[in-house]
């Protein structure tokens, strides 16, 4: 992760957090909240069975305007643009002309001239570097991240609960669609089907000056369903069973999408963008390494920057990967993470060992999400 | 924070864990403080009986959802006695810091070591300062 500099940032829920007893904790130069005080485990309950209220106003709100604004868009990201009607997103990456990935983004197409890009927090001035530069002259960008506030809702009670608070019809809104221009507790806001979790969920965009009174309700609504607000820490531990990939850990400018097992959003049919070239190379010459998703096997909870070893006594040369992500998966019930191995200790089922500080520890790795929500029991058809 | 917090009989480090003395054995652990740093605690490894001991020896880990900590040793002794209970239920460390979730207990080789540690008072002075 980039070093930020200054003094840390807050979002306009800082108080609030406060307010709630969070443990507040500098990340990635924004003071955010880690936990409340029920703690990461229980806020991680909280979303699995109810649902759970997180300020993710760190994050940044690129917005592209113009008739060459979809072009510019492709351009810039790998999955397929033009795929997107209005009121529809869609999860994808931009890279780098190495192929490598400059942030993972999910991409709005409001109406045929305006496309919103969420970007990582962290990214925020790199991809408006990086955006400008590649397509500055094809339309309007615009920064929007200082006036946006983003509160995410997620979990199996997210839509009961957020009905009681807008107009917007939300069991007509299906996954990765979104209502531009509604309303939230009276309040102007934009609603996604969205998240980070794994489950169902909504994340909902307002300005700055109205994410105090939104916040509130959305944590007063959730707690008379046993919700709560989480913290960074469960945001971790969820997003982790889901298998959804991190920004700075898992992903970065040296990782393809193809190494990170993202190849679903690399279209190479879609337009002429940016890295295209070294993703069809790499893919033609074939992957050396890749993203493994793995559960232990031995006692030991895997950690970001563990060096992973094919077999013991691994001696000097030992070191075949690295842990990019680990953690103790609360809803699994088994210490799960994910690190880059060689192509041929990638497949289900191979064995290798986790270095846990000195004790290396056997992991298996598993094919696809660590959790899977149970889709028919939270939305019927 | 209360007397309950920092019990009066026992001694503290600025590493944040207690020392129980009784004759020549020390019983030890970790703070209610460092139990509301650590978060939800999910792992605790401990040396096995009969390992030697030196003054700040790292004797273990303590493992939360977030992060990994060291465990450093207050005295200088051989362990004893291990709260093996803690591999299976290392919530004992969170819910219950100087009773349950007690770690290791060591035969002193340097008992004058012990007064170097703080009394209940001097750690919570010493919290607060940190606070500042």
């Amino acid at each position: 992760m980039s070093a930020p500099t200054g003094a840390p940032r807050k979002t306009p829920l800082f108080d609030a957090h406060k307010q709630l007893g969070a443990k507040v904790i500098d990340f990635g130069g924004w003071l955010m909240p880690v936990n409340y005080p029920a703690g990461i485990l229980e806020e991680h309950r909280a979303t699995r069975q109810a649902v759970g209220v997180f300020d993710v106003s760190h994050m940044g709100e690129i917005h592209f305007r113009g008739s060459r604004a979809a072009e510019a868009v492709q351009r810039l990201v790998t999955n397929d643009v033009s795929k997107l009607a209005d009121g529809r997103a869609m999860y994808t990456v931009a890279c780098n002309p190495r192929g490598g990935i400059v942030d993972d983004l999910i991409v709005y197409r409001v109406q045929a001239d305006h496309f919103l890009i969420v970007v990582n927090a962290a990214n925020i001035a790199k991809d408006r570097g990086h955006f400008h530069d590649s397509v500055g002259s094809w339309c309007d960008i615009q920064d929007a991240s200082d006036d946006t506030a983003l509160i995410s809702f997620q979990g199996p009670k997210a839509e009961a609960a957020l009905q009681a608070l807008t107009p917007a019809v939300l069991a007509a809104l299906k996954p990765f669609q979104f209502l531009a221009d509604t309303q939230v507790v009276g309040r102007p806001a934009w609603i996604a089907r969205t998240g980070y979790t794994g489950e169902d969920g909504f994340e909902i965009f307002c300005a700055t000056a109205d994410a105090v009174p939104l916040w509130t309700a959305l944590v007063d609504v959730a707690g008379s369903v046993g919700g709560l607000p989480v913290g960074l820490g469960a945001r971790d531990t969820l997003r982790l069973e889901a298998r959804l990939s991190l920004y700075g850990n898992d992903l970065d400018d040296d990782t393809t999408p193809l190494e990170a097992g993202l190849g679903w959003v690399v279209k190479f049919d879609a337009g002429d963008f940016i890295g295209k070239d070294a993703l069809l190379a790499q893919r033609r010459d074939g992957l050396i390494r890749k993203l493994a998703g793995f559960v232990m096997i031995e006692r030991g909870i895997p950690r970001h920057g563990y060096a992973i070893l094919e077999q013991l006594p691994a001696g000097a040369d030992g070191k075949v990967g690295q842990v990019t992500s680990g953690t103790v998966g609360p809803t699994v019930g088994k210490n799960i993470g994910l690190g880059y191995v060689p192509t041929t200790l990638a497949p289900p089922g191979t064995r290798f060992y986790v270095d846990c500080r000195g004790k290396p520890a056997l992991a298996e790795v598993v094919k696809g999400p660590f959790y899977k929500r149970d889709a028919t029991a939270i939305n019927p058809p | 924070m209360s007397d309950d917090n920092f019990p009066g009989d026992l001694l503290y480090t600025e590493d944040h864990e207690w020392a129980r003395i009784e004759g020549n054995l020390a019983t030890i652990g970790v703070t209610q403080f460092a139990v509301e740093q650590l978060g939800d605690v999910t792992q605790v490894d401990l040396p096995k009986e009969g390992e030697l001991l030196k003054l700040r020896d790292a004797f273990g880990t303590v493992e939360s959802v977030k992060a990994v900590s060291d465990l450093f040793a207050p005295l200088s002794g051989k362990v004893v006695k291990v709260n093996s209970p803690l591999t299976d239920s290392p919530e004992y460390v969170s819910e219950d810091p100087y009773d349950g979730g007690w770690m290791i207990q060591i035969e002193m080789s340097t008992p004058d070591e012990a007064k170097k540690l703080m009394d209940a008072t001097a750690y919570e002075a010493f919290l607060k300062d940190q606070e500042t």
